[in-house]
């Protein structure tokens, strides 16, 4: 939030402004109030393996997180470039892979990918789409420097955060927002509902029935799931809903079968159809693949898009961006050592202890490892680990990452933060939500900022031009 | 609506309607308790009967002490009909059903359960009973208040009052069950003086005690009790209110959906018995044998709901 001098940003003048002129007690009060709303509303998550509570809040600052108007402009150009190579890179490698033939990504990398659907092979999504929300994950190094730290193309989850973050901030500071000009994020959810009614099959007559599916109210992200399909207005769908009746996809109702064209589906890929992927799931729908490969529905995000957002493919990124867009990446990727390769591999385990080593595959901040935090046995376990399996890890340099204030008991403390902007996809359509997710590590010096691991989020403003 | 969320709709409301006619059933059941300790065991035993869990409750306990009783309905989160247990499992049906109900009405259920697994986090002491009864009528009061000030009515609204009217049918036909002795008109049988004290739990049980005195004027007799309870057409828990109400809850059912469901048939019949029923015939037939009748007919009603509009499959 500092520039150079230790002065305040630009885009932080006018709150600062406001902020100074108050009482650090009330605020402190405030702060209590908010998380008496999030209680209340039941703005929860789950966490895993914690049987004692099993739904918890996600801590909320109420500080926002400031972005100038122009800053926000640039990332979006980058944003958008990404998104589009995301989405003809899905294409290609469900079609005529190019981009292997050319040698730009070794075959094997997607062949032997768990998360490439053989089943998606030769199967053209509705109008073009595979991915109908992307969340990219970025940190800030320096006033002009963002990176991308993570592609999110499968089902991005955080979107209802960043919205009940500021309908909070509204509720608590309604003087606020009426001194600083900030662009209003609340038609997020009209604008998925519209996006996903554009992406419906092209044999769908009339206006589509859309769903949201969830695996269920024990899922860590059920409160999201249930936001986002009242705030639509969508039915939200678990898979004993749901079936296969001559060939479309129905939702059982109280006046019988009902057709869905567009099924918004938060349940991962291997348990969307039983008759295609995991056979033990419960939680998908029987035949769904069949309809979907028939052209009669539209899965949001198209199953297979895992294979883009792993991150290993992440490190070719830059690569393929320049290969579809034929110009290069607006956006940095964060350098990164793909531990398959003899050499990277070496070079990590010479400088474990000053590197971010991450699963392939994983998530949520679990199976990572952040070097300069390990002790010694943490290093040498994970070395451990790294040489049995190196397919299965990238490794990162730790990024001198950008702090924002949070507000503590003692003060402003400056504290670690990333930005995950949403991004829906239609048919010759990109659109961004002005803002995002922030995610903030809130302990001193810690660099982590997921939920699972003890991270809180806050709001998250772009001013108007 | 999706079938699941008419079932899940249907369940919260039986499920707060629950804790309520719990928390009243405690309420009576002490005053008895305390204004006569020698009959306590008794009351208890009658109350725990009430709700149906008595072969629960003695594969666990081994008398029907004040205490124990108490806590057993109000904490006891192996009893599924403990006010605790009601009151997760209606949060837990709320949970699933956001996208059905208004934001009050998520949040007075949500607070309902915050307050009340605060308050029941511990055994309540005696001192503090009244109070905390007090509490637990007062969280599903507000969840109420919100689905009447919020809620559209429509098929979701309707689904919702089913399970509250099917729920306090049961509940009050039980109620009587339980006391019916005290009812028959044949009054040698409970001693030769009129035990009012016992006949007003019934009248507390169902928060009717004010409009049965209005109504009779001040007369206390078992068998305009028996009458009002079970036939009063104004007294919102009375049997013959509560089958009336689910017979048009289904109708309108029908006539949104443009069809004749089968369990509006049977809530229709159950309905029109009531509505050409003397109090008379009603003690003819013996009024153990009609109460068990509605308990059984109402919860077949409840059955065929579950199939005709797909809670389930």
């Amino acid at each position: 939030m500092l520039d150079a001098g230790d002065e305040p940003r630009e885009p932080y003048g006018e709150y600062q402004s406001w902020f100074s002129a108050k009482d650090p007690s009330r605020l402190m009060a405030k702060s209590a109030e908010a998380e008496a709303v999030f209680r209340r509303t039941g703005i929860t998550f789950t966490v895993y393996g914690d049987d004692s509570s099993t739904e918890r809040l996600i801590p909320f600052d109420i500080v926002p997180r400031v972005l100038g108007a122009q800053e926000w402009a640039r990332l979006e150009r980058g944003i958008e470039q990404r998104v589009q190579a995301l989405n003809a890179f899905l294409h290609d490698l469900y079609h005529r892979q190019e981009i292997l033939r050319a040698g730009r990504i070794p075959s094997e990398l997607i062949m032997r990918n768990e998360a490439f659907v053989q089943q998606m092979i030769g199967v053209s999504p509705p109008g073009g789409v595979y991915t109908h929300i992307v969340g990219i994950d970025l940190v800030r190094t320096g006033v002009d420097d963002f990176f991308v730290l993570e592609d999110n193309a499968r089902t991005p989850s955080g979107v209802s955060y960043m919205l009940e973050n500021r309908e909070t901030m509204l509720h608590m500071f309604p003087e606020l927002f009426s001194q600083v000009r900030v662009r209003s994020i609340g038609d997020y959810p009209r604008r998925l509902r519209q996006s996903l009614a554009a992406s419906a099959p092209g044999s769908c007559a009339g206006r589509p029935t859309i769903a949201v599916l969830t695996p269920g109210v024990y899922n860590s992200a059920f409160f999201e799931h249930s936001f986002l399909a009242d705030e639509m207005g969508v039915e939200l769908v678990e898979g004993r809903d749901l079936r296969v009746v001559d060939g479309h996809l129905v939702m059982r109702t109280t006046q019988g079968l009902q057709q869905v064209d567009v099924l918004y589906r938060r349940v991962d890929d291997e348990y969307l159809d039983p008759l295609t992927f995991s056979p033990e799931s419960m939680l998908g729908v029987p035949g769904l693949m069949d309809v979907y490969r028939a052209g009669n529905v539209t899965i949001a995000n198209a199953p297979g898009t895992g294979v883009a957002d792993d991150k290993a493919i992440y490190s070719y990124m830059p690569e393929i961006i320049e290969f579809y867009m034929g110009e290069p990446a607006i956006l940095k990727n964060v350098e990164t050592w793909r531990c398959v390769e003899p050499e990277s591999l070496a070079y990590v385990l010479d400088h474990l202890s000053e590197l971010v080593v991450k699963e392939v595959h994983g998530s949520g901040g679990y199976g990572m490892l952040i070097g300069p935090a390990a002790s010694k046995t943490e290093l040498a376990d994970f070395a451990d680990k790294l040489r049995a399996n190196p397919a299965n890890y990238i490794a990162q340099p730790t990024l001198a990452l950008s702090t924002v204030p949070i507000l503590t008991e003692s003060g402003l403390a400056p504290r670690h933060v990333d930005l995950r902007p949403f991004v829906l996809v239609a048919p010759g359509s990109v659109s961004i939500t002005p803002g995002g997710l922030t995610r903030v590590a809130l302990e001193e010096g810690s660099l982590v900022v997921n939920s699972s691991q003890g991270g809180g989020t806050k709001d998250t403003w772009v001013l108007e031009a | 609506m999706l079938g699941t969320t008419a079932g899940r709709l249907f369940w919260m409301f039986r499920n707060l309607e629950r804790s309520e006619n719990t928390a009243r059933l405690v309420e009576a059941g002490l005053r008895i308790a305390l204004t006569r300790s020698s009959s306590a065991d008794q009351e208890w035993r009658s109350v725990v009967s009430t709700v149906g869990t008595t072969e629960h409750f003695l594969k666990t306990h081994d008398s029907f002490d004040s205490d124990v009783v108490i806590d057993y309905l109000l904490r006891n989160e192996s009893n599924p009909l403990s006010v605790m247990s009601v009151v997760n499992a209606a949060r837990e049906n709320a949970r699933g059903i956001r996208t059905a109900l208004t934001r009050e009405v998520w949040e007075a259920t949500n607070e309902c359960w915050m307050t009340l697994t605060d308050l029941l986090a511990k055994p309540i002491e005696g001192p503090d009973l009244p109070n905390a009864l007090r509490t637990i009528k007062r969280e599903s009061a507000y969840v109420r208040g919100a689905m009447h000030g919020t809620m559209t009515r429509n098929d979701m609204y309707d689904f919702a009052r089913l399970g509250t009217f099917i729920e306090r049918a049961d509940n009050t036909a039980r109620i009587l069950d339980v006391k019916y002795y005290l009812l028959l008109p044949t009054v040698g049988h409970v001693g030769s003086r009129l035990d009012t004290v016992q006949w007003e739990t019934i009248l507390r049980a169902v928060s009717a005690r004010r409009a049965y005195r209005w109504d009779a004027s001040g007369e206390i007799d078992p068998s305009g009790i028996a009458k009002f309870v079970l036939l009063d057409r104004q007294m919102p828990r009375s049997l013959f209110f509560c089958v009336d109400k689910v017979a048009a809850k289904v109708a309108y059912l029908d006539s949104s959906y443009g069809t004749v469901a089968p369990s509006s048939v049977m809530a229709r019949d159950l309905a029109a018995r009531f509505e050409t029923v003397e109090i008379n015939e009603i003690f003819e037939i013996g009024l153990h044998e009609f109460l068990q009748q509605c308990i059984v007919d109402t919860g077949a009603i409840a059955q065929q709901l579950e199939q005709d509009y797909r809670f389930n499959v």
